[in-house]
């Protein structure tokens, strides 16, 4: 009972970071109907700024938890979102009117060039970071098993909120948002009443990256080990979590993100560890073939 | 036009016999409660308002779509009667012999106008190739069957005066071109029901004659039976025998050109009515709005 | 911007509008600042007990310098003024190219020193794109154009596109003739057979794969797998059974196509994007599978000790087991390690001289111009009668049976797998081979092989830039040419050839 209760609170921590990643593809995805193949390794590298940010600080000798969090945070948001916002204007804006494998290889091509350019700069051995948020509430035991819930895993889960909160409120009542819901429905028509399509997506991109980050940073402090190539796995189950969440959704995508989050955790307290990426990406493959349109997905009926 | 009469016809000589056709999507009903028949030798053609129902019809009898309610029989003149509403959709083309063209154009746009051709012949090719075996150490069942293709499809062709044209790609074409190219390609399947989505839109007249000509030649020449949906009405009131006129799903009327043209359902569809009452209430209002 | 394009050199031009030019050229230095300044500008380096951290500002500062001038400088070239870009960018490169070379040719001149920063690459980066630069406006110059619009552009590589392919009924034998006489040529040593053998694999790998992206359409990012299961095929085949390369060839064609059907089957109904990415999940769910299943593959040990084929039952060893006879002592000659290797070499290139020949025959049989169809339009295809699923089946099958061929052969050649040589990355190279040649482009795939296989075996030093090249080559290629570089279709049949077919054909033919 306890070892369940445990496994759920870390498979819901996986969970939301997952789904803080998933919502970039589901966004993407609605907007210009492309898989960010490079989105995972935006986390990859809101990652790997956060670590260096967290050096910095250190030498500057901002010891302060709360304060060298926040400024971490900014930094990785702001620094992520400039790849991202790149990422689209580079790679995807010229492509936007070619087939879509050639958007999709693109893709692949900017993320291994992404995983390889980090590699490159920032060495390919694993980077530890010293824990910055320890300890946590002792608040059930049922005697063999204590159930701990730390404070990490309140952060985590308060900032998911209270970012899924505002990103709520960005796309429900703000000019962006209905902006942004404007091109998902129709690119052409949303032109056609005066919406800046181009600068609509390059903030699509920007949000998208910036939610990444968090992510990133999250994952960071949650494992204290990264390397370059975290992107690749993370951006595949993120992916699974936007596609099972019905791709398109963003409440799918994080209601997927969960459900990948726990699905990872239990498969691997209770079958086998080695094959917990074999168990998401089968998920992966029954959702595509059972409900391609996800659990909050809208059916979409063939045109002829 | 009652209905018994049309069951009568199935029941005789109709190629085609659309019984009781229905069509929902979620709780919106496409098509409701259809019967019309068609005849081999023959054209005829669907007709109604947009969104009248008429492409869903389509895609119901070439098995894109599949019919909440109904059932459509094809006589087939050597194979037998085939219950089209329970075959997948490519099956319906190979062995029922039903081809079709789309309202835009589904060309193999990087493919030769050639190619178009001989791949349309695909099922027949794969039989005499021994599904790749024997096609591949060059069998001469397989060089027989590609002359035969080859032959079809220079036939085609000349048809549709592309010949010239055959080595382009067939995106290349200019528009009118590809609707004829749409027309061939499906002849080339041999079918005994073609069924033709609005091939004369975005036509100028001169091609809109020319398209008339080729489609009555089909009718008088390869004496299958064709189905049309248009919207250009000298173009449907020229060449069909037979119309049939859908509205908001369900069928108005059914008959000779010159019956439908007639007929005072078909004019209330076409023109409206002409008094506001009968306009759906917000409708109404909206025009009374803007009068105020 | 297309009235600046079209614009041409000679023509009256508008005044530079040096404020805004500035402005986005600051735009594109600020942005490229953004990017480089945590990543670029900072290093976290390993130290004992954690990690300590490097800072490298002058990097970051020149790559901002870099991306404001590289834009001003394309500014220009879109306005038509190229002789400024010419006079400063052709010196400049010229001088960075003799600084970097001084060193190796003329040591004592230490023009070294005029060398802008510390990596050599990033050095030759920054030549190369000054004479990049620099050779465009040359070249607009001498043309008197401004610049070329993307439609004149995509016309002229469909040209050279068309010419290649035409050209590739001559060059195709030419090349195979080279290939040929290949290892008796005096400079052919072990290392160069080496690369060869490497090279043809990747051949063979992206002609398999072409029948699938190429033909099909089919994006598979998962092809290593069907790799992975043909070497474990022969391998565990081979170790288990003790049967031969030959017997157990074929065997791990039908395996890597059954894993081929396996994989089809589910992934039938899904279209372009979902269908590569379920393609990759496959390819690694095999990887992790032979990773685990310990007891089977040996995990990530590897299988080694598999056997060496054999030249028609003769083995290539200088010492044949008891009874038999070996390749040497069977004809008499002196054992020579190179022979062995000579043998592979051939082997491979009659493997991938299989694929090409079948690959070019299906593309005319009904099977594979409807694979072409479905990549153009299913739907159509659908209405025509054509059965989508078994269509796209047949071309996973042939698609795999061949990467399965590939697989056994780096099985025998190795002597050792293990699943370290099955991960994505070889997908996505092989992939960039068949897209960066052209898709359906059979010399394209010859092509891209030898730039992006032989040339970074040659330079050893460049080893660790490999795989960025790839990406980068990847997008660019992508945007600059979305079809890909030789990007040509020749139609399967052309109007002469289907004259000459029916032509005893009695009156035209007459439909049913």
């Amino acid at each position: 009972m306890g070892y369940l209760l445990q496994q759920l609170i870390n498979g819901i921590t996986l969970g939301m970071i997952y789904g803080l990643i998933a919502i970039g593809y589901t966004m993407v995805y609605g907007i210009i109907g492309m898989i960010n193949f490079a989105h995972g390794e935006l986390f990859m590298i809101a990652a790997f700024i956060s670590i260096i940010s967290f050096l910095v600080l250190g030498l500057a000798g901002i010891g302060w938890v709360p304060v060298a969090l926040l400024i971490v945070l900014a930094a990785t948001m702001l620094l992520t979102s400039v790849y991202g916002w790149a990422l689209e204007r580079v790679a995807y804006r010229p492509l936007r009117h070619s087939p879509r494998l050639a958007a999709l290889i693109t893709a692949i091509g900017m993320s291994i060039f992404l995983q390889n350019y980090v590699q490159l700069l920032q060495g390919a051995r694993i980077k530890p970071l010293q824990p910055v948020i320890s300890g946590g509430f002792q608040f059930f035991t049922d005697g063999k098993f204590t159930v701990t819930l730390s404070y990490l895993q309140i952060l985590i889960a308060v900032l998911t909120v209270a970012l899924m909160l505002v990103f709520t409120w960005v796309i429900n009542r703000t000019a962006l948002g209905r902006s942004q819901r404007a091109c998902q429905q129709d690119l052409k028509m949303a032109s056609l009443v005066g919406v800046n399509v181009d600068r609509t997506i390059s903030l699509t991109f920007v949000i998208g990256a910036s939610l990444a980050s968090v992510a990133g940073l999250m994952f960071l402090l949650l494992y204290g080990v990264i390397d370059f190539f975290i992107g690749f796995l993370a951006g595949i189950k993120a992916f699974t979590a936007a596609v099972l969440g019905g791709i398109g959704s963003i409440p799918g995508a994080m209601l997927g993100g969960l459900l990948i989050g726990l699905i990872e955790a239990l498969w691997s307290a209770y079958f086998t560890v080695e094959y917990k990426d074999v168990a998401a990406f089968s998920i992966l493959v029954l959702v595509l073939v059972f409900r391609p349109t996800g659990l909050l997905g809208k059916p979409d009926i063939e045109k002829v | 036009m009652s209905v018994p009469a049309t069951r009568a016809a199935s029941a005789e000589n109709a190629l085609l016999s659309v019984e009781h056709l229905s069509i929902r999507f979620g709780g919106l009903v496409a098509v409701d409660d259809v019967s019309f028949t068609a005849t081999d030798r023959q054209i005829t053609a669907i007709i109604g308002p947009n969104g009248a129902g008429k492409t869903t019809v389509f895609n119901c009898l070439t098995g894109f779509y599949k019919p909440t309610m109904g059932r459509l029989a094809l006589r087939h003149p050597s194979k037998g009667e085939f219950l089209l509403e329970r075959m997948e959709g490519f099956h319906i083309a190979q062995t029922a012999g039903v081809a079709r063209t789309f309202q835009n154009i589904r060309l193999f746009p990087a493919m030769s106008v050639l190619e178009n051709l001989i791949v349309a012949q695909h099922n027949m090719l794969m039989r005499a190739s021994g599904y790749t075996v024997l096609g591949l150490f060059g069998s001469k069942v397989y060089r027989e069957a590609e002359k035969e293709a080859v032959d079809l499809a220079l036939y085609w062709l000349d048809r549709i005066g592309l010949t010239n044209r055959a080595d382009d790609a067939a995106g290349n074409l200019a528009y009118g071109a590809q609707r004829r190219l749409e027309i061939a390609r499906a002849m080339c399947t041999r079918p005994v029901m073609l069924c033709l989505d609005e091939p004369a839109a975005g036509l100028n007249p001169r091609e809109s004659g020319e398209l008339t000509r080729l489609l009555m030649a089909i009718r008088d020449e390869e004496r299958i039976g064709v189905l049309l949906i248009e919207h250009h009405m000298d173009v449907v009131m020229g060449i069909s025998d037979h119309v049939v006129v859908l509205d908001y799903g369900k069928k108005i009327s059914d008959g000779s050109p010159q019956a439908v043209r007639d007929d005072p359902a078909v004019i209330r569809a076409y023109l409206g009515e002409e008094e506001d009452e009968d306009l759906p209430p917000e409708v109404a209002r909206d025009i009374g709005e803007e009068r105020s | 911007m297309t009235s600046a394009r079209a614009s041409s050199a000679t023509s009256p031009r508008s005044p530079l509008d040096f404020p805004s030019a500035l402005r986005e050229s600051g735009v594109v230095a600020l942005v490229t600042f953004g990017l480089a300044f945590a990543l670029v500008g900072f290093r976290a380096e390993d130290v004992p007990g954690g990690l300590d951290i490097r800072f490298r500002f002058d990097e970051v500062m020149a790559v901002t310098a870099v991306g404001f001038i590289g834009r001003f400088a394309w500014i220009l070239l879109r306005q038509g003024r190229a002789f400024p870009v010419a006079v400063t960018a052709l010196p400049f490169g010229a001088a960075m190219v003799a600084a970097l070379l001084g060193p190796l040719y003329a040591p004592a001149a230490k023009l070294e020193r005029f060398v802008v920063f510390g990596d050599l690459v990033v050095n030759w980066l920054l030549a190369i794109f000054a004479l990049g630069f620099g050779g465009r406006a040359a070249w607009l110059i001498w043309h008197e154009a401004s610049s070329i619009t993307p439609e004149a552009r995509e016309e002229r590589m469909d040209r050279i596109g068309a010419a290649i392919q035409q050209a590739s009924r001559y060059v195709g034998p030419l090349l195979l003739g080279l290939a040929l006489a290949l290892p008796f040529m005096p400079f052919a040593d072990r290392r160069l057979l080496d690369i060869a053998i490497l090279v043809l694999t990747y051949v063979m790998l992206g002609w398999g794969l072409n029948i699938v992206v190429g033909l099909a359409g089919l994006l598979d990012l998962g092809y290593v797998a069907f790799y992975a299961v043909g070497a474990y095929s022969y391998a565990l085949l081979a170790l288990h059974f003790d049967l031969g390369f030959w017997t157990c060839l074929p065997f791990a064609g039908i395996m890597a196509a059954f894993a081929g059907i396996l994989l089809g089957f589910p992934v039938l109904r899904l279209r372009g994007d979902y269908l590569a990415i379920v393609t990759l999940g496959f390819g690694e769910m095999v990887r992790i599978i032979l990773l685990n299943w310990y007891k089977f593959t040996k995990g990530p040990d590897g299988l080694s000790g598999i056997p060496r084929p054999t030249f028609f039952g003769l083995p290539m060893t200088a010492n044949p087991p008891e009874g038999t006879q070996s390749f040497h002592q069977f004809f008499g000659l002196e054992y020579s390690s190179v022979d062995r290797i000579i043998f592979l070499y051939f082997l491979i290139l009659a493997l991938a001289m299989i694929t090409n020949l079948f690959t070019l025959r299906i593309r005319k049989l009904p099977v594979g111009r409807a694979w072409e169809a479905l990549r153009e339009d299913e739907i159509a295809c659908r209405s025509l009668g054509i059965n989508p699923r078994n269509t796209k089946l047949t071309a996973f099958a042939i698609g795999a049976m061949f990467g399965g061929f590939g697989g056994a052969f780096f099985a025998t050649r190795q002597g050792f797998i293990s699943p370290e040589s099955f991960t994505f990355i070889e997908s996505a190279i092989i992939l960039s081979i068949v897209v960066l040649g052209g898709m359906g482009s059979q010399i394209g795939v010859v092509f891209a092989a030898i730039l992006l296989i032989g040339l970074p075996e040659f330079f050893r030093e460049l080893q660790q830039y490999r795989m960025l090249a790839f990406g980068a080559a990847m997008v660019t290629i992508m945007v600059w040419r979305p079809r890909g570089l030789l990007a040509h279709r020749e139609p399967t049949i052309r109007l002469e050839d289907a004259r000459l077919k029916s032509a005893s054909a009695d009156s035209g033919g007459q439909p049913p």
